[in-house]
């Protein structure tokens, strides 16, 4: 069983600094990581793996440091992986990423289940995956939160969507995005990272998707989305009050805010 | 003259709100320049679409079918994509439902069109032409984007925008399609295993705990004041990672969003993906021990001090009041 993990590499979130003087996001200001939904996707892909003899690739697109992904991703399961990087992929919107990471399962070949996060932190967008989807021409599955049953043909799982929980069967090859209920990712051991630290990734660029993918689909030439503006909106800062003495009678304030604005009655 | 196409989510024969947020917007859209404003809604042929034909709204394509009861992305794909081949929208607006999301990109690939996830605000600029706002690094800034390909197609978060109201009098056209595909032979949607009936984002009042509790029993005090100010009992992230409580109940960015009349945080340190989740609720009264909290940052009321202490007083004055 062949299974592709799709991994980004972003931003820490927590340290990261927004500029809202410029307008920009100081990526320098944090270091990277992979984008903590997909590790979900990576521990369903390594898990379903074990259990079925199978083999898990991981595909990041990105700078050359995206390997510093890889390698953690091979620490924590995944047999190999693959970076799509090239100056031309830059600037790329949610469907020339998709084209490009599309282009790259195609390369692959035979790939049954590809596994992705349900969103990354910093674009925030989770179109990505059906995207994929889409230009594969094979089925998706988004919001899996639970993995029932996987065979050489298909898999169900319960995907949390439209208000509800549903159990779907999807034939391979499928696409699945999941939720952070699906599982606890594990954590890599030392002699993993040591393993991973040696290990040696291909990196693909145009010329090597060239067979499924034109210079025109790519990066920002193929992005119809185009950010014309980016506004860092000042933190909303409330001037409330804040007391630490007298808490007795602001309580008392506050309950008869409560009156006013009829969560109480008067 | 600009054509806007909705998508109608329903379940059960009932249709999401947000689909009457997005006619709101789209007739505001409208307000400088012509055009004509269609929704698409998939489903049972006995759906009833009185109240829908009562919105300001030009043509309702109705794709007939009991196929589009389960959330069924390749078939609504297929579906939609056919009708908008041949009515070809200008823009085309999708509600940010889970449904939404997981629809949209798939329609936008089949496209080849641009899409915009998430938005919360449109306009029209100078030229007429749609810019999408929206909300990225995890709500930390916001992008204007223009789309280059056609239809402009953008997901939209769900209670950003008032409401269309009905008109009385009015009655859109309905046109009744079948559908151009009513077969997927790749997933098989087996069954619904459960509804989500709870649903925190809707609630008025909202009483919410956090690290500062100790234990899952000491969240009762928070049950008693969501109670007795007719409220829902939410909780940070941490306190969901820990078992006190099932994450329907989680406010954050990765959790439910939700627009409270009143936002009472008990014993939550106010982390980004939190306030995400709450800080446009109308009024927020904040109780913690660190004064230096971020959650006060969004208070209108903050109260530093014992949670456990606050809390109890706070309950016998309302029992009192």
């Amino acid at each position: 069983m062949n299974i592709v993990v799709l991994i980004k590499q972003v931003p820490d979130m927590e340290k990261v600094r927004f500029d809202s003087e410029k307008g920009i996001v100081d990526r320098a200001s944090a270091g990277v990581e992979i984008n903590p939904f997909d590790l979900n996707a990576l521990e369903a892909a390594v898990s379903v793996a074990e259990a079925n003899n199978g083999t898990v690739t991981a595909i990041t697109m990105g700078p050359p440091r995206g390997k510093e992904s890889l390698k953690e991703a091979v620490a924590r399961g995944a047999n190999s992986g693959i970076l799509l990087s090239d100056k031309c992929f830059g600037g790329a919107d949610t469907k020339a990423t998709a084209l490009t990471l599309a282009a790259a399962i195609k390369k692959i070949g035979n790939v049954d289940i590809i596994f992705a996060g349900e969103k990354t932190v910093d674009g925030d967008t989770g179109q990505v995956g059906a995207e994929v989807a889409e230009f594969l021409n094979i089925a998706h599955i988004y919001y899996v939160d639970e993995i029932v049953e996987v065979t050489d043909t298909y898999i169900k799982v319960v995907s949390d969507i439209l208000e509800g929980r549903y159990e779907k069967k999807g034939q391979f090859p499928i696409l699945a995005t999941v939720t952070k209920d699906l599982n606890v990712p594990r954590i890599p051991q030392l002699k993993d990272k040591i393993r991973a630290r040696k290990e040696i990734f291909p990196v693909w660029g145009i010329e090597e998707l060239s067979e499924f993918i034109s210079p025109e689909d790519v990066g920002i030439k193929g992005s119809p989305t185009k950010v014309k503006k980016i506004e860092v909106p000042k933190s909303s800062v409330r001037i409330g009050k804040k007391e630490r003495e007298n808490i007795d009678a602001f309580l008392d304030e506050i309950v008869e805010k409560l009156k006013s604005i009829k969560v109480l009655e008067a | 003259m600009k054509r806007i196409l909705i998508f109608a989510e329903q379940k059960n024969g009932t249709i999401h709100r947000v689909t009457y947020e997005l006619i709101g917007k789209s007739l505001e859209l409208l307000q400088s320049s012509q055009g004509e404003i269609d929704v698409v809604l998939l489903g049972d042929k006995n759906i009833c679409t009185d109240e829908l034909q009562q919105h300001q709204i030009d043509n309702i394509y109705h794709i007939e079918g009991d196929c589009f009861d389960k959330p069924d992305e390749l078939l609504y794909k297929e579906n939609i994509v056919s009708l908008i081949n041949e009515i070809s929208p200008e823009i085309f607006l999708i509600g940010a439902t889970t449904f939404g999301r997981s629809l949209a990109p798939r329609i936008a690939a089949a496209l080849n069109a641009g899409l915009t996830a998430d938005c919360t605000e449109l306009k029209l600029d100078d030229d007429g032409e749609l810019i999408q706002i929206r909300p990225a690094f995890s709500d930390n800034i916001l992008a204007h984007i223009k789309t280059t390909t056609s239809p402009k197609m953008a997901t939209i978060r769900y209670k950003e925008f008032e409401a269309s109201k009905i008109v009385p009098g009015h009655k859109a056209k309905i046109i009744k399609l079948k559908p151009y595909k009513d077969n997927n032979t790749l997933v098989d949607i087996l069954r619904e295993i459960e509804a989500r009936e709870f649903d925190i984002s809707e609630a008025q009042v909202v009483v919410s705990a956090g690290k500062g509790f100790k234990s899952k029993e000491d969240l009762g005090m928070i049950y008693e004041l969501a109670e007795l100010l007719g409220g829902e009992v939410g909780a940070s992230r941490a306190i969901v990672d820990d078992g006190y409580i099932d994450k329907t109940h989680q406010i954050g960015y990765s959790g439910n969003r939700v627009k409270a009349k009143l936002y009472i945080a008990c014993g939550i340190s106010g982390a980004p993906q939190h306030l995400a989740g709450m800080s446009e609720s109308d009024i927020i009264i904040a109780i913690n021990s660190d004064a230096s909290a971020p959650i006060f940052n969004v208070a209108d009321y903050g109260i530093v001090g014992n949670i456990y202490e606050v809390v109890t007083l706070l309950i016998k004055k309302i029992k009192n009041a």
